[in-house]
């Protein structure tokens, strides 16, 4: 191309101009964070619950996971579509296939138009998802957040897996433990802004700060936004930035796969030692090849189980969400409505070489 | 020359499109419970809000030959920054013309750099998609901002809306269309958008400020994607450093399937407005069926195909049996 060019020199300084009046005319006054820090009340749990009441059957209920095709969520969506079945109702899985905060907007919208009695989704943003859910909460559609949750007013209930608490602590316990206290360390989580795994994080951190802990160092926190690939080239990234990283922990079971799946074929095997949250079936592999030694998960099947009832209870009219009411969740027991809605399913189960075997999920 | 005007009027694929679009609608509206209602309307409308504001500038990029890949990065970037900002104590009203402002900025560094130095868009673009997203990062990191302001965020969501239906992003969309649909059909700017895109030489040598017009689009560009990213951020209310990851195909997707030559010269803004809400219905369609996402891509995937491919096929087929006929004589 050989054609002379001219700059637009006076619109550029038009739109200067423009700018910078825009600025000082606003630059007194408007709206800030602070002067909005007071937005209306959410909606609070203040019906009365009716412990005595008949579950219902005949009811809809539909499962939203962070993405379709994440295995974990899969165990326990089809687990709570087992057991809706169980109770005489009927449930669904629906959601993207990409765990970008936006993503599931679209499938909140779709199950209020079709009337679905009941929402129960694991968030991939606890803000980006609130707006509709407020709008399905007040069209009487009850909504369960179960493994990673939402802001505290946009759903009835949480049903988490364990306390956040004692997951990211004893993630921490399991790997000092296998590394004698002493090492560089790194964490290998899903998205940046994935809740649960920052809440995990964040209790790593305060366990690490402990002062057991004085030999051990967390050099980096990296994201594999739970995706195969980018997981593996994490864990090659890490390590290869690292050369003396002793430990990965991967509180995600994409990540632990894929770390675990780049250390067996490398030399860092039976040198650098990972630890996490995965699901038997993927971890089996790498704990009778020695590449893994131990890793920790609750069972996926009775989260979606204890979902499934928390959501019949409040269609029910049996709770409404408010802290103290209890229900009934089959052979799984009673739970309790803790503090913030939120019902605990229990203790994660730590997985190896002598258990696996007695594990199908 | 008869022959040939009656061919092209047969092979308008904007006009099919826009068929289709209504097939596609009463389809729904049949065969669909929940569909049809204006709360679901008012949904699909806002959700593509930012992706049909993006095209209407992105239409008038593809038709003067080039392209603009870093939208959705701009995007990004105007959400983070916003976030950022809001976060360390910025008032709303001067948030805006700050990050419209550095959407000007990224749409000038990207004409200056096809036109000034030569680049081709394509090129230029891939790298400043890259570049924008990285600084998106840069400026929020990990984090969410939330906690927008009530009286701006109520104006994105889909409940509150004009004439029952429209929500104000995707009215403001309407209006924003009017006015690009005139530039480009009614005005001597839009017949040197179609000079320029079918021949760019012939075009300068005729008078048209080539360059100048192809930097204008950019920055016009950048400046429509960073209000975008505004809307996008009001609406979802959270600010994060990958908002709209992969938008740029969506709108690029709906400007070709609305039958804009992607070699430049040639389509028109109601085929590409019809693109933009064909994929955009027959998701929420799709979505409300429980079709599987797989099968939603795919469906997406063979659309934009058929509309790349299929006038092609036509006019060859055409064009043969016109030779044929011409033979027999």
């Amino acid at each position: 191309m050989s054609l002379p060019t001219t700059v637009p020199v006076r619109a550029l300084t038009a739109v200067t101009a423009v700018c910078a009046l825009a600025l000082t005319a606003t630059a007194c006054g408007g709206t800030t964070k602070k002067s909005s820090s007071d937005q209306g009340p959410g909606t609070a749990a203040t019906a009365s619950a009716d412990p005595a009441a008949a579950l219902k059957k005949g009811l809809k209920l539909a499962f939203l996971p962070k993405q379709i095709n994440n295995p974990y969520e899969t165990i326990v969506d089809n687990s709570g579509i087992a057991t809706a079945k169980e109770i005489g109702s009927t449930a669904k899985e629906v959601g993207p296939s990409d765990a970008s905060a936006s993503s599931q907007v679209s499938y909140i919208n779709t199950l209020i138009q079709q009337q679905q009695d009941a929402i129960l989704l694991a968030a991939n943003d606890p803000n980006a998802v609130c707006g509709p859910l407020k709008q399905a909460m007040t069209k009487g559609i009850k909504v369960v957040a179960y493994d990673s949750d939402t802001a505290k007013d946009c759903r009835q209930l949480f049903i988490n897996q364990a306390s956040s608490e004692q997951i990211g602590r004893s993630l921490v316990q399991n790997l000092g433990k296998q590394l004698g206290l002493q090492g560089k360390i790194a964490i290998l989580s899903a998205t940046q802004n994935a809740t649960n795994q920052n809440t995990w994080i964040e209790f790593m951190k305060k366990e690490l700060a402990l002062p057991a802990y004085k030999g051990m160092e967390l050099v980096k926190v990296a994201y594999g936004d739970d995706d195969d690939q980018k997981s593996f080239q994490q864990t090659q990234g890490l390590l290869q930035a690292y050369p003396d990283l002793k430990g990965i922990i991967a509180p995600t079971t994409v990540g632990i796969a894929a770390s675990a799946r780049y250390i067996s074929s490398s030399s860092y095997k039976g040198k650098v030692v990972v630890n996490g949250l995965g699901t038997p079936n993927q971890m089996r592999k790498y704990v009778k090849d020695g590449t893994v030694a131990q890793f920790s998960l609750w069972d996926p099947k009775k989260l979606g189980r204890l979902a499934a009832y928390a959501a019949a209870a409040l269609c029910s009219g049996q709770i409404t969400g408010a802290e103290g009411q209890t229900f009934k969740a089959g052979d799984l027991g009673s739970f309790t409505v803790g503090k913030n809605g939120e019902v605990i399913l229990g203790k994660p189960t730590v997985f190896d070489t002598s258990n696996i075997d007695g594990f199908d999920f | 020359m008869s022959t040939k005007s009656d061919l092209s009027r047969f092979l308008r694929w904007d006009v099919a499109v826009g068929i289709l679009l209504v097939a596609v609608f009463a389809t729904g509206a049949g065969t669909t419970e929940g569909f049809a209602t204006t709360g679901n309307l008012s949904f699909a409308l806002n959700d593509i809000a930012e992706v049909a504001i993006i095209a209407l500038p992105m239409t008038l990029l593809v038709v003067a030959g080039e392209i603009d890949l870093s939208v959705a990065s701009m995007l990004g970037l105007a959400s983070a920054v916003s976030g950022k900002l809001w976060e360390s104590g910025w008032a709303f009203e001067t948030i805006v013309p700050v990050v419209l402002a550095i959407g000007v900025l990224g749409g000038l560094l990207n004409g200056w750099l096809v036109t000034r130095v030569g680049l081709p868009s394509l090129a230029v673009t891939i790298g400043t998609l890259t570049l924008y997203r990285g600084l998106a990062s840069v400026a929020l990191g990990s984090n969410a901002v939330t906690d927008f302001p009530e009286t701006y965020a109520r104006w994105t969501s889909d409940t509150n809306t004009v004439l029952g239906i429209l929500p104000y992003p995707f009215a403001l969309f309407i209006v924003l269309a009017a006015v690009t649909g005139v530039v480009l059909h009614a005005t001597g700017f839009g017949r040197s958008l179609f000079a320029t895109g079918a021949q760019e030489e012939a075009a300068y040598f005729s008078g048209i400020r080539v360059k100048r017009i192809k930097l204008l689009l950019f920055v016009l560009t950048g400046l429509l994607s960073a209000f975008a990213g505004i809307v996008f951020t009001l609406r979802y209310g959270s600010a994060r450093a990958d908002n709209g990851q992969g938008f740029e195909m969506l709108v690029i997707a709906s400007v070709l399937l609305g039958g804009v030559d992607f070699d430049g010269g040639k389509g028109t803004l109601g085929g590409a407005i019809a693109g933009v809400l064909l994929i955009g219905l027959l998701k929420n369609l799709l979505i409300l069926n429980d079709v599987a996402n797989e099968v939603q891509v795919i469906v997406t995937g063979l659309l934009l195909v058929a509309s790349v491919l299929t006038p092609r096929v036509i006019a060859a087929a055409l064009e043969r049996r016109h030779r044929r006929a011409a033979a027999a004589v």
